[in-house]
This record gives C-alpha cells, sequence and structure tokens, in this order.
C-alpha cells in the first residue's frame, strides 16, 4: 500500500492521491503541519479536500492521514461558557497554547478533559431504560443543568451506574442488552447530520425578545425561524446581539460567521458581563459562542454554522429552549461559493453553486420546536435566526431568496431608517410575521384580550401615514386636513415613543411584554383623545402643545416599577387636558 | 525546495508563468525569475501540483520567454526584513528602498501574510481618537484599533481629510508613540507627493513609513503592497509598543489587480467580474487592524476607496462596508455646495462610536446629542426636499425649524477649515447651538436630565413649551 501524499495545493483546496478506502467528509490531517481538512469530492483513490487552515507552505508530496472519521463534535458538560472556532477548537485554550495570534495544526480537545463534574444518577441500576432517556444529571453551570442522555440507538437495562465524579471521557454507566453498551459522560456526534426528534410541534408560543418592534409586530414563534436582511450597517448585528441578550430561552447559540473580529471580541467581552434579567445570573452561563472571523480560513467558516446548530440541538433534546442566532449566513453561503469556485463546478446564480438553496433549507429545517426522542414526553425548542447580508441591500440576490423561501419571520432591516438613527431599523411596512395566528390564543390568554386589535390598530396607522406621506409630498403638510393631522401625530408618536428603542440604554434596552401594553395602550388612546377633540373643531398643533404630549415620550426611559406611577400621571394630564380642550373647542 | 532552478517556462498569460516539470513547489513560495538579459522579478506559487507550478509575477511580464527565462523557488514564503530603521523611509510597492537609502537589514523577518489575531485575545477597542473634525468626533466617532475606510470618488477630496485626520488625531490626556505607515495602491505621483508634502510640513515624516506603488508601476505589485504596509505597522504596535495609524490609498486598485489575476487563472467570477473570493481576501487584510490583550500597541485603519460611479452597492465598497466597522462617505452634492470636507454624515457610520463615547471618555450626552442631530438632519433634509416641490412657505413650522437645523449642520458643523482643530468640547457644544431652535418635545433623542443641563436657550423661542 502507497501512503497517501498531496497531489495539488489550491487556496483553501488540496487535492490527495492514493487516498484508499476514504469516505465523502472524513476529516484528514494532511501535511507534515497536520492541517485539518474534509474530503468533498472523490474519483477513485484521489481525494479533493477543503482544508480548515490556511495552507500556505504545503508541498505536494507531503502526507495525508485519513481520520476515517466525519466532523464530528465532542457533546458533554462544559460546552456552556465556551468560545470555540468553526471546528470547535477552543479560542481560549488555543490562546493560552499558541499565543495571541492563530497557528496552524493545533488539535485541541473541545472539552475540558481534566475537570471533573458531580454526576447525579436519576435511575438506578437495573431500571429499563430506551433511547434519550435521561439518566443522571450534571451542573453544567449554576443555571443549567445538564442531562445524560441514552444514546438513540440502545435500550436495555442500566448498570453501574453510580453517583460520584467524572472527567467527560469518563464511562458513567452501561446499558446492558445482549451485548453491553458503555455511556460515557460525553458523546460524539457528525455535525452535518441533524440529531433526531420524534415530532414537531406547531409554533404557538411567541420567543420573547424585550424588543418593542419584534415582540408586538414581528414575533417570532418558539422553534421558529427568521430572517433578518439587511445592508451593512442598518443595525443587524446590533439586533442579533440583542436578541442574544434578551430573549427568553434556556440557552443562547451565537454564531459569529465570517464577521468582524472586533466586532466578536465586543460579544467575548460584554456577554460574561451581562446579567440574565430573571436569573440574575451571568448570560454566560447559558451561552455558548462560536466565533470564526472573517480573516479565519473559509472552509473553517463553512462549518462554523453546523457545529453551533449541532450544540444546539443537543441541548433540544434534553428539553431545553434554545436560540441560536447566525451573523452571517452570507458569509457562510460565499464560503460555500469560493469552495465550490475552487471544485471548478458549474455555478448558479451569481457564482453561487447550485445546491445553496438546498442547503439553507437544510439548515432551517433542523429548528423547530419539537417532541423529542424519549420515553417520556419531552419538549424542546431550536429557534434559528440567521442574518443575511445581501450585497448593496438588494434583496433579489440569491441568498436573501433561498432564506425568505424557508422562513416564516421577515425583518426587513432599512438603510434609510438606519440613515435616520430609527434603531432597531426594522422596516414596519416591509416585516412580516407568519406565526401572528398561531399565537393569537397566547397572546390573549397572557397579556391581555385587547392585545390583537391594539396592535392592528397600531399597524393600521403606520400604513395609512405612509400614505398620506405622499400626499404631503404632493400639496405640502399645511393643505391636509386637521383629522389627517391628527393621523400623522399618532403615527410618528408610534414610531418615535415606541418603535425606536435604544439598545444602549439600560432601561429602554429591555421592555417587558407587559410594558409593552401599557405603552401601547396608552399611545393609542392618546391618539382617540385627540381625533376626538380635532372633531370638536380643535388642531393638531394644540394638542401637540399638551403637557400630556410630551410626558408620553418618558415611558421608555422608565423603570418598569416607576411605571405605574407615571402613567396614572399622564392618565390623569391627559384626561384633564383633553375635558379642557374639548370645552374650549365648543365653545 | 530551496533554490532549485527551473530553466524554461511553460506558458506565460498575463501576470501568471506556467512552470513544467516542478515537484513540490509549496503553496504561497517565493520565486525569482530571471530573465535571458540578466533581469530578475519576483514572483509567487499560486497553484502547485505535482509536475506543475503556477506563479504570479510582481511586476511586468514584458521580456518573458518561454525558452530563455528560468525560475528559481526560493523555499521560503514571502516575509519582509522589519526593523525601527523603517520610519522615516520610502520604499517601493514590493518594498525596496526607494529614496536611495540603505536596505533594511534585520534579523527581524516577518510573515507577510500574517495569521489572524485570535478573536480571545483581541482587546475591545475603546480609546476615543480626537481627530478634530467635527462630522467624525461628534458623530461617527474613531477608536483605537478600529478600521474605518473613506469611501469616495473621483474628483473629491477624499486627500485632504486622511492628511487632515492623520495631521490632528490624538488621545486626549496621552503622550505616547505614535507612528503612520502609507501604503500607496496604485495612486498617481502627484496624490502622492501631496501626502508626502503634508508629512513634511506637519513634521512627521519622521515617523512615517512610506510604501508607493504608483499608477505606472506594475500593477500586480499592489497585492503585495497593502501587506507589507501591514506588517510594517504589526511589528511597530506589537513589538515596538506604537500607535499605529495605517492609511492605504486607493483599495480600488488593489481590487482590480485581483480581478486582474482572477481573469487570467480562468476562475469562475463572482459580481462584476471580481473573484468570489474577494471578501475573504480584503477581510485579510482589513482585519489586521486592531489591538491585543496586554500589549501596548494598535493598529488603526484608514483605507482609502473610489467608488466607480460613485456607486455605494459596487462590490468593493459594499464587500469593505460589510468588513470595516463603519465608513465615512463623501458626497458630491455636499462638495458642490462647498461645504468642507464634504461628509454625508447620514450615510456613513462608525460601528464603534460607542464603546469610546460617553462619560469617562468624551461627554455623557454624546450618544443622545448625536442620535438626535441625526434624527433632526435627517428630518431637514426630507423638509429640503418637501420645500423643493412645493415651496418652502408650504412647510409646517416644525418642518421649516428642521430645515434651519439641516443647513447650519451642514453650513456650522461639517464645514471646517483644513486647518481647523476642534476638540470634543468644542464639537458637542457646536451641537447643542444647533439643536437650540427646536423645543424639548422634539428632542425625542435626548433624555430629560440632559436636556435640562446641556441644552443652550435662545431669544426666539427654543426650549419652550408653548410656541
Amino acid at each position: 500500500m502507497v501512503d497517501a501524499t498531496i497531489a495539488r495545493i489550491s487556496g483553501p483546496v488540496a487535492v490527495a492521491k492514493d487516498l484508499e478506502g476514504a469516505h465523502m467528509f472524513d476529516v484528514v490531517r494532511i501535511g507534515e503541519m497536520g492541517l485539518m481538512g474534509e474530503i468533498i469530492r472523490l474519483e477513485g483513490n484521489t481525494a479533493q479536500i477543503q482544508v480548515y487552515e490556511d495552507t500556505t507552505g504545503l508541498k505536494p508530496g507531503e502526507k495525508v492521514i485519513n481520520t476515517e472519521r466525519p466532523l464530528s463534535m465532542q457533546l458533554g458538560p462544559g460546552l456552556l461558557t465556551s468560545i470555540y472556532d468553526g471546528i470547535q477548537r477552543p479560542l481560549n485554550v488555543l490562546a493560552a497554547e499558541s499565543g495571541d495570534f492563530i497557528s496552524r495544526g493545533k488539535m485541541i480537545p473541545a472539552l475540558d478533559q481534566k475537570k471533573k463534574w458531580d454526576f447525579i444518577p436519576v435511575k438506578k441500576n437495573g431500571d429499563q431504560v430506551s433511547p434519550g432517556e435521561i439518566i443522571a444529571e450534571v451542573q453544567e453551570t449554576p443555571l443549567i443543568k445538564h442531562k445524560i442522555m441514552v444514546p438513540y440507538n440502545v435500550s436495555g437495562e442500566l448498570v453501574d451506574i453510580s453517583e460520584g465524579q467524572f472527567t467527560v471521557n469518563d464511562k458513567v454507566a452501561a446499558v446492558k442488552n445482549g451485548k453491553t453498551t458503555d455511556i460515557g459522560l460525553s458523546s460524539w456526534w457528525t455535525v452535518r447530520t441533524p440529531r433526531p426528534v420524534l415530532r414537531k410541534l406547531a409554533p404557538d408560543q411567541p420567543l420573547l425578545t424585550g424588543q418593542r418592534v419584534l415582540d408586538t409586530f414581528f414575533p417570532v414563534a418558539k422553534g421558529g425561524s427568521a430572517a433578518i436582511p439587511g445592508p451593512f450597517g442598518s443595525g443587524k448585528t446590533v439586533t442579533q446581539q440583542q436578541l442574544a441578550k434578551w430573549a427568553d430561552s434556556d440557552i443562547i447559540v451565537y454564531i459569529g460567521c465570517g464577521e468582524r473580529g472586533n466586532e466578536m471580541c465586543e460579544v467575548l467581552s460584554q456577554f460574561p458581563e451581562l446579567i440574565d434579567p430573571k436569573s440574575k445570573r451571568p448570560l454566560m452561563e447559558r451561552t455558548i459562542l462560536v466565533a470564526n472571523t472573517s480573516n479565519m480560513p473559509v472552509a473553517a467558516r463553512e462549518a462554523s454554522i453546523y457545529t453551533g446548530i449541532t450544540m444546539g440541538e443537543y441541548y433540544r433534546d434534553m428539553g431545553y429552549g434554545v436560540a441560536l442566532m447566525a451573523d452571517s449566513t452570507s458569509r457562510w453561503a460565499e464560503a460555500l461559493r469560493e469552495i465550490s469556485g475552487r471544485l471548478e463546478e458549474m455555478p448558479g446564480e451569481e457564482g453561487y453553486p447550485a445546491y445553496l438553496g438546498r442547503r439553507l433549507a437544510e439548515f432551517y429545517e433542523r429548528g423547530g420546536r419539537s417532541i423529542v426522542i424519549s420515553p417520556e414526553e419531552r419538549q424542546g425548542s431550536l429557534s434559528l435566526v440567521g442574518a443575511v447580508s445581501p450585497p448593496g441591500g438588494d434583496f433579489s440576490e440569491p441568498v436573501s431568496q433561498n432564506t425568505l423561501r424557508v422562513t416564516r419571520v421577515f425583518w426587513g432591516l432599512d438603510a434609510n431608517l438606519a440613515n435616520r438613527r430609527h434603531f432597531p431599523s426594522i422596516n414596519w411596512l416591509t416585516s412580516y410575521s407568519l406565526y401572528m395566528d398561531d399565537m393569537a390564543d397566547w397572546y390573549k390568554s397572557n397579556v391581555s384580550k385587547d392585545w390583537i386589535e391594539l396592535r392592528k390598530e397600531a399597524l393600521e396607522i403606520l400604513q395609512k401615514e405612509s400614505e398620506l406621506q405622499e400626499i404631503v409630498q404632493l400639496v405640502g403638510y399645511d393643505a391636509l386636513p386637521e383629522p389627517e393631522k391628527g393621523i400623522l401625530d399618532t403615527a410618528r408618536s408610534i414610531r418615535e415613543d415606541y418603535l425606536q428603542q435604544s439598545a444602549f440604554d439600560e432601561v429602554d434596552t429591555y421592555t417587558s411584554i407587559q410594558k409593552q401594553h401599557k405603552m401601547l395602550s396608552t399611545i393609542l388612546e392618546f391618539g382617540k383623545k385627540e381625533a376626538d377633540v380635532i372633531k370638536k373643531g380643535s388642531t393638531s398643533a394644540k394638542v401637540g402643545a399638551l403637557e400630556s404630549r410630551g410626558m408620553i415620550p418618558k415611558m421608555k426611559w422608565t423603570k418598569e416599577e416607576e411605571l405605574e406611577k407615571l402613567l396614572n400621571d399622564i392618565n390623569s394630564k391627559m384626561k384633564q387636558e383633553f375635558d379642557t380642550l374639548s370645552k374650549e373647542s365648543s365653545n | 525546495m530551496a533554490n532549485v532552478s527551473y530553466k524554461s517556462l511553460d506558458k506565460v498569460a498575463g501576470p501568471l508563468i506556467f512552470v513544467k516539470g516542478v515537484d513540490n513547489a509549496s503553496y504561497g513560495e517565493m520565486v525569482e525569475i530571471k530573465l535571458e538579459n540578466g533581469e530578475r522579478r519576483q514572483g509567487q506559487v499560486l497553484d502547485t501540483s505535482q509536475g506543475l507550478a503556477i506563479v504570479q509575477v510582481f511586476g511586468q511580464t514584458l521580456g518573458l520567454n518561454t525558452t530563455g527565462t528560468s525560475t528559481t523557488f526560493l523555499g521560503e514564503t514571502a516575509t519582509l526584513s522589519v526593523s525601527d530603521e523603517m520610519l522615516g523611509r520610502v520604499f517601493d510597492g514590493l518594498g525596496n528602498p526607494k529614496d536611495n537609502g540603505p536596505k533594511i537589514v534585520s534579523k527581524e523577518k516577518f510573515d507577510l501574510v500574517g495569521s489572524s489575531i485570535n478573536p480571545y485575545s483581541r482587546e475591545e477597542p475603546s480609546e476615543f481618537i480626537q481627530t478634530g473634525m467635527s462630522n467624525i468626533d461628534g458623530m461617527n466617532t474613531l477608536v483605537r484599533g478600529q478600521k474605518l475606510p473613506i469611501f469616495s470618488a473621483s474628483g473629491l477630496p477624499h486627500n485632504q481629510l486622511a492628511s487632515q485626520i492623520a495631521r490632528q488625531a490624538q488621545v486626549l490626556g496621552a503622550e505616547e508613540n505614535f507612528s503612520v505607515v502609507f501604503a500607496a495602491i496604485g495612486i498617481t505621483s502627484e496624490e502622492a507627493n501631496f501626502f508626502i508634502k503634508q508629512f513634511e510640513e506637519s513634521g512627521s515624516l519622521e515617523r512615517t513609513a512610506l510604501f508607493l506603488n504608483l499608477s505606472s508601476d506594475p500593477s500586480m505589485e499592489r497585492i503585495l503592497t497593502p501587506r507589507l504596509a501591514l506588517t510594517t505597522a504589526e511589528f511597530l504596535a506589537y513589538e515596538r509598543e506604537q500607535h499605529v495609524l495605517v492609511i492605504m490609498t486607493d483599495m480600488t486598485n488593489y481590487c482590480e489587480a485581483l480581478r486582474e489575476i482572477s481573469a487570467a487563472r480562468e476562475e469562475v467570477p463572482g459580481r462584476r467580474g471580481y473573484p468570489g473570493y474577494l471578501y475573504t481576501d480584503l477581510a485579510s487584510i482589513y482585519e489586521r487592524a486592531g489591538k491585543i490583550k496586554g500589549r501596548k500597541g494598535s493598529v488603526t485603519q484608514l483605507p482609502i476607496l473610489t467608488m466607480p460611479a460613485d456607486d455605494i452597492t459596487h462590490p468593493i465598497p459594499d464587500l469593505t462596508g460589510y468588513i470595516t466597522e463603519g465608513q465615512i462617505v463623501m458626497n458630491r452634492e455636499l462638495h458642490r455646495a462647498n461645504v468642507q470636507p464634504p461628509v454625508d454624515v447620514l450615510t456613513s457610520l462608525s460601528r464603534l462610536m460607542n464603546q469610546g463615547i460617553g462619560e469617562g471618555r468624551t461627554r455623557e450626552d454624546h450618544r443622545q446629542l448625536a442620535d438626535q442631530l441625526y434624527a433632526a438632519y435627517a428630518q431637514g433634509k426630507d423638509a429640503r426636499a418637501l420645500a423643493a416641490i412645493v415651496g418652502e412657505g408650504a412647510l409646517s413650522d416644525l418642518d421649516r425649524k428642521f430645515l434651519i437645523v439641516a443647513n447650519d449642520f451642514e453650513k456650522k458643523f461639517v464645514h471646517q477649515g483644513p486647518n481647523e482643530n476642534r476638540s470634543i468640547e468644542q464639537t458637542l457644544s457646536l451641537g447643542w447651538d444647533l439643536l437650540a431652535g427646536l423645543s424639548e418635545t422634539e428632542l425625542t433623542r435626548i433624555k430629560p436630565e440632559f436636556i435640562a443641563k446641556y441644552a443652550k436657550k435662545t431669544s426666539t423661542g427654543g426650549t419652550n413649551k408653548s410656541e
């Protein structure tokens, strides 16, 4: 048998010859440095390999070793709070071992191999167990209990289980069924294969984010999928980060895919300091970060979203609600295009490979709210939010279009809004959420009976505003009749006092759904009263000068516990002032 | 395969040569090409397989032939000898001295294609750089370790802006080593001379290293020029604790050189003929800005690019904008209206602004004041568009007030002389001056406590609730 060697190198793609018995997507180590790569095309004994690290300095003739295992990752306690690159190498350990610049050919285990975890069985020896059943728990962080599950294809009698301290590589139990299968504290999974579930459920609960424009107008369901396309500078990344900070899910997986180094650094330095509003613990204790910045190797960028989603699925299987943010899927698609180009494949639209749509659909299909595989009814959800960066802000390009086909929520970021610093710059006219009907009942029973109506009313006013704006463009504002001016006032109030939300203000950054309801009803109430007095002969200018009008913007800066007092003040002031106006006008 | 020579070429196509019979050239290896007349040129391996190496030639392929040209594979990837002596010197686009000075001899050799900084080792850029320009300091603040490109177009004064920033930039309350690395990529000698003169006049030439690839120099050198500049910058920043400002102009020429190679290799093109990996390639340049935990220096980048036909959606500005932390956009209309520098504040952005401003850095009200100015300026511009149709008389009172703010904003705030160096206090105070004409209910972006503390009242109403 001849040893496998490199035959050709071109950028991130290498060709190996004499690679016998190789399978598609097997991971190989190439060259003297042992760079990691993955087989993406086979012809006889010749394999094309995408290399996850920079190939500078590799030579034809250097050796290639097949690990004979597809790209897989270790799943177990210690994933949370970690920061990985696209192929699950912990960046903090990498920095400690090889310095500030990423050096090549380093293999570092994803999980701390030495740390001993307190293993607490919930099942005992002799119990009959089935696939997916939870046999033990490990307190992974103060927030999250890590559940140790029976592998998918194993069932039988549980043996050798006992409380104790174990490392991730230790055997913690076994299952006897004719033959004996060991269960470790951690397990392995191939990242390109979705983890199976029993069945998927209807998306009828919202994933609350504390962001008013999202929760009120365009909510995404738990287990749902959303796309945020937008040109650069329109606030995609801030929106994603706000979601990661405030979404009411148990676990957050944040994938920085081909993004800026300084931005990832901001995430890395901010997340550990952020405190979860409910548990008062650092958010990092429920977060996994995957950071593959734009200058890190392109093939690892391609792998990063699979690395991220596999970890998400793993926690979903434990019964947690997981929210995954991928910023940005366009960079992932570009990685796909770059590798496809090096393989000299026939391109589809704009040079993207013909399988772009399929790959995107497969990715989003891995989300959902599901009954996971387990003898007891266990629910978990995996919500996916993908940022898309369309070139030139043009949504007709292939990545945006293929994403919109498979996601049900569209948060359209608008450069015009961003330019005038209306943040979050989500356009209320073009965005949509197809989950609203499924979730109406939830809102009615958990927020308020009039919620759906309020939302509809507010959207109608905004719609009306855009029509009126066209008229204003033609005839001027002064030529508008007073009732129309009143509508413009209310629309402006909705835009400025409600939809605009500062991610950087302590109070404004998060608004509970209850506060949202109170704010929106106050604004609309003011609008109704305005319409009333205008009918009686008053003017929009007079209403605009009211003291209560000036109090409405204060709502968003007011802490939730002080809100009640402010609302009482606004309401009584409003009542008094409008009564006076209405008397004046009718005289 | 150190120093193996090959007597013949198989093919020359555009900037590429194909060398047959090479068995193990390494990817990225440097190559010396010797012409029949003894002239030497440099190249680099772009694609290597057993029996064939494709080499990109830096410089022109004039005079190359397939029989008499020999190639020597040097056995090392591209490196640059770096030393303190580089400051005050002028080099060509390949790093050779251009000022009749001696060659840089040093034991310290740095890889031209730097490894990526581990995101975990990065330090969050947060030191406010006062450029003395209101439109930048006030609205789109620059911080140390940031990469903030200037999106310009032919005929606009981007060079003046860049040189003014280079002259005035300082970190408040800090006396530190500051140096400039300047990379000219395919610009005219006039433009290059302008910069050199500016550096000379401000006395900063001795702390500046210049790499000049002029428009008459071979386009293939342009692939190396920015990397030489950044390798020098990284050396100065991380080994010599300097704060380095890197000015690279014009990145559009760099991208065009990249397209030329891609076309010569017959690759499948992405948008407008640019290679599909343009994003990744640009990222490998821009991402070399930053700061590293535990190291004193920093690399701040100020790339300049000209947008073909003023089109911001063109692949070059578009991909750049997705990589860099914001952009400063120059606008032809403002230029015509004689607003200098003609920076369009609305489409400009600094993503790292929030880290660099606020209490303890600039002032507590900075963020909200800037937001309010943005909103007011945008509204005023809308009013201006409206007035163009219906006449100024038909505007509402409110619109008229915003129109005044917008006009003043351009004339007093953005407009400033080439030698006018405004402190951040002056800039913020100027901002509040502009807002004085608006009443408190119109200042929706600013917390009431800041309005109470900083707002300026005018005699003609302003902050008056009962107009």
